[in-house]
């Protein structure tokens, strides 16, 4: 889990790539919270007509090159059911609307078969739903498992850098030990323990634990270090003379320095946890190929032959990199001198 | 220096022995066994007891970690249930596979990203920095996985590359040199997907560490003398970084092994993570020792070169020098 903030261009630029992924984390977060409702189709449905159906993006110019005001569809018609070969119906556009049927956009017309907007999988289901969905899951697990990490670090650097002695430095070995561990090799070896399959949400709070307890030491040492120094600062001394108890140094004189840094790791963790995410399940060792999920779609992706017939089922690909790309934007702008490694 | 090189000795074979009795441990606690995973099918129950007893499966779970600990120390490590061979060559050849990747790799990352953040983070190129800081980002931004997977689908579709493994099929009869190439040849996609985002973290690193030294009063004076470019790139300005940079290239060990996981798993390399992924997954419980201590190996190994060469690069850091 090694990653350094620091590029070049200069302040404005900087501020410029922060906005812009802030702007997209914020979309992304609020279709993962808003993902019932902007799924096209229940993620598990399958339709049997459309297996590996391509994406019917809405479109505003029609097949004669004359605009619409209202953004339309044109349903698919299955040419070759073998071959799974299909086309557009362009005798029958179907318009979309705003708030139809529980959906935030849907087509009037529900007779003329579903919307896919970015196609259908192996099983004919829908890849914008499954893609959505699996959104709530992937950056859930991630957030959860990053702030995991952060309290971890935070409470064990705080400990280490104010106790001092002996804690300090069994914290800082265990602490070494856990940051050159492979984590695929770790949680490789603790899913192993368990059962083949267990509930989601099993596998939920699993992840999240295993990979918060691997992501505490890079946060640890650095807290550590701040806290060490700002202890010996007249005011940490002069509050300790004035008679205030450990909790209360802490809490209101050594702990708020540690935030800048706490922020820029948190930036660092989350990438890596989605990652984590995405791998584990990608190898079968995260969530089940029926709970979708980033990782369990690039699974479902990652036959071949499939895929070459049918790219659009690496939108889960371009999802995690999106993200990916846009926490790291947004910590451009975050001064790497504040790292206290 | 050699008080280090004993603790880290004694550090190595702790962690060897932590490793492997854990994975001992671990395919001990979950239900099942290698007799349920791999289904003896049609095995009558007095069949599959005299198996269980014969995989040293019928004791607990202690008494085999122990046992195994016991055998380890003998450099005994067993016979793979899976494949009925001995564990130590089965895993010294995966392991090598493995390296041959990751170390092909690093050096793929470490031509590329070094030069790179030297050039964008000494400020001498603006325009230069600006377009490298921008493809690092993006290269950043990309896992191993992902990208193994997209440059898998790109070979199969152009047909530059080969889909994956390690040879083609009957390569086993052609001379040294084809062979050679052919390897090399599948090692493409395996080498850049893991290559391309470790070379991006690199050359973000080596820009970070240099842009913060161009202020120092030595690369002033060389700017002053009028130290012509490539020397001052090369002494003034990178010298100093080597070492701070060589720590984090040690602390890298545990990403390469997981990148390399994740890349051999997409494109079927035979290494090190895949027979760990096997043994694993059918409980093959010395197999997965085998490869935990492994891995060890490869990490402490690993750590201990990335100290070594920091120290060697920077005498100031040496255990015993005076700062």
């Amino acid at each position: 889990m090694s990653a350094v903030v620091g590029a070049p261009s200069t302040g404005r630029g900087r501020r410029l790539a922060t906005g812009a992924g802030l702007l997209v984390l914020a979309i992304v977060g609020a279709a993962a919270i808003a993902a019932p409702v902007l799924a096209t189709n229940d993620p598990s449905t399958q339709f049997r007509d459309y297996v590996l159906a391509p994406p019917m993006l809405p479109r505003l110019v029609d097949a004669d090159g004359r605009w619409h005001l209202r953004p339309f569809v044109y349903p698919l018609r299955v040419v070759d059911r073998l071959e799974r070969r299909f086309a557009e119906d362009h005798a029958r556009p179907v318009p979309l609307g705003l708030f139809v049927r529980g959906r935030l956009i849907a087509p009037i017309d529900a007779a003329a078969g579903p919307w896919l907007p970015l196609g259908a999988d192996r099983l004919g289901r829908d890849g914008w739903a499954r893609l959505i969905v699996g959104a709530r899951r992937s950056l859930g697990v991630a957030v959860i498992a990053c702030l995991g990490a952060l309290a971890l670090g935070l409470a064990i650097g705080i400990g280490a850098g104010y106790a001092g002695g002996l804690v300090d430095l069994l914290a800082m070995r265990a602490a070494e030990l856990v940051l050159v561990l492979p984590v695929l090799y770790v949680v490789l070896a603790a899913r192993a323990a368990l059962p083949s399959t267990i509930a989601p949400s099993m596998v939920f709070t699993l992840m999240t634990g295993v990979l918060a307890l691997l992501g505490w030491p890079m946060v640890a040492r650095g807290v550590r270090a701040i806290v060490a120094r700002e202890a010996l600062q007249e005011f940490a001394v002069a509050a300790r003379a004035m008679g205030a108890s450990p909790a209360r140094i802490v809490w209101r004189h050594l702990a708020p320095a540690t935030l800048g840094f706490v922020r820029i790791q948190g930036l660092q963790l989350l990438p890596a946890a989605i990652l984590a995410e995405t791998t584990l399940s990608f190898a079968g060792l995260g969530f089940a190929p029926d709970a979708p999920s980033w990782g369990t779609l690039l699974h479902d992706a990652s036959d071949l032959a499939v895929l070459n017939d049918a790219p659009w089922l690496l939108a889960a690909a371009g999802a995690v990199v999106t993200v990916v790309f846009a926490i790291n934007l947004a910590s451009l702008s975050l001064d790497p001198r504040r790292d206290p490694r | 220096m050699w008080r280090f090189l004993v603790a880290r000795a004694c550090f190595l074979v702790a962690l060897v022995l932590a490793a492997s009795s854990a994975m001992v441990a671990v395919t001990s606690l979950a239900p099942g066994d290698a007799t349920t995973e791999t289904r003896l099918e049609g095995a009558s129950p007095e069949q599959i007891a005299r198996e269980r007893v014969r995989l040293d499966l019928d004791r607990p779970a202690l008494a085999r970690v122990t046992g195994w600990i016991g055998h380890a120390a003998r450099l005994d490590f067993g016979t793979s249930f899976r494949y009925g061979e001995p564990v130590l060559p089965l895993v010294t050849t995966r392991a090598g596979y493995s390296a041959l990747l990751a170390g092909t790799a690093l050096l793929l990352a470490i031509a590329i990203g070094l030069p790179l953040g030297l050039i964008s983070g000494s400020g001498r190129f603006p325009r230069l920095a600006a377009v490298v800081g921008a493809a690092s980002l993006v290269l950043f931004s990309l896992p191993p996985l992902l990208v193994a997977l997209v440059l898998t689908v790109i070979a199969v579709r152009t047909g530059w590359a080969p889909a994956g493994g390690m040879q083609s099929a009957g390569a086993d009869e052609w001379d040294a040199g084809s062979r050679v190439l052919d390897v090399a040849h599948h090692l493409i996609v395996p080498v850049l997907a893991l290559g391309l985002p470790l070379a991006a973290s690199l050359e973000r690193i080596q820009q970070a560490a240099v842009a913060e030294g161009t202020t120092a009063r030595h690369v002033l004076a060389a700017s002053a003398r009028g130290v012509g470019l490539v020397r001052w790139l090369w002494r003034a300005l990178w010298r100093p970084t080597a070492s701070p940079v060589a720590s984090v290239v040690g602390l890298a060990a545990g990403t390469l092994l997981s990148g390399s996981l994740a890349v051999e798993l997409v494109t079927a390399w035979p290494g090190l993570g895949r027979l760990m992924f096997e043994a694993l997954a059918t409980r093959d419980v010395p197999l997965a020792a085998g490869c935990g201590a492994a891995a060890a190996v490869f990490l402490a190994v690993w750590t201990t070169l990335g100290d070594l060469l920091a120290w060697w690069l920077d005498p100031r850091l040496r255990p015993g020098a005076s700062s």
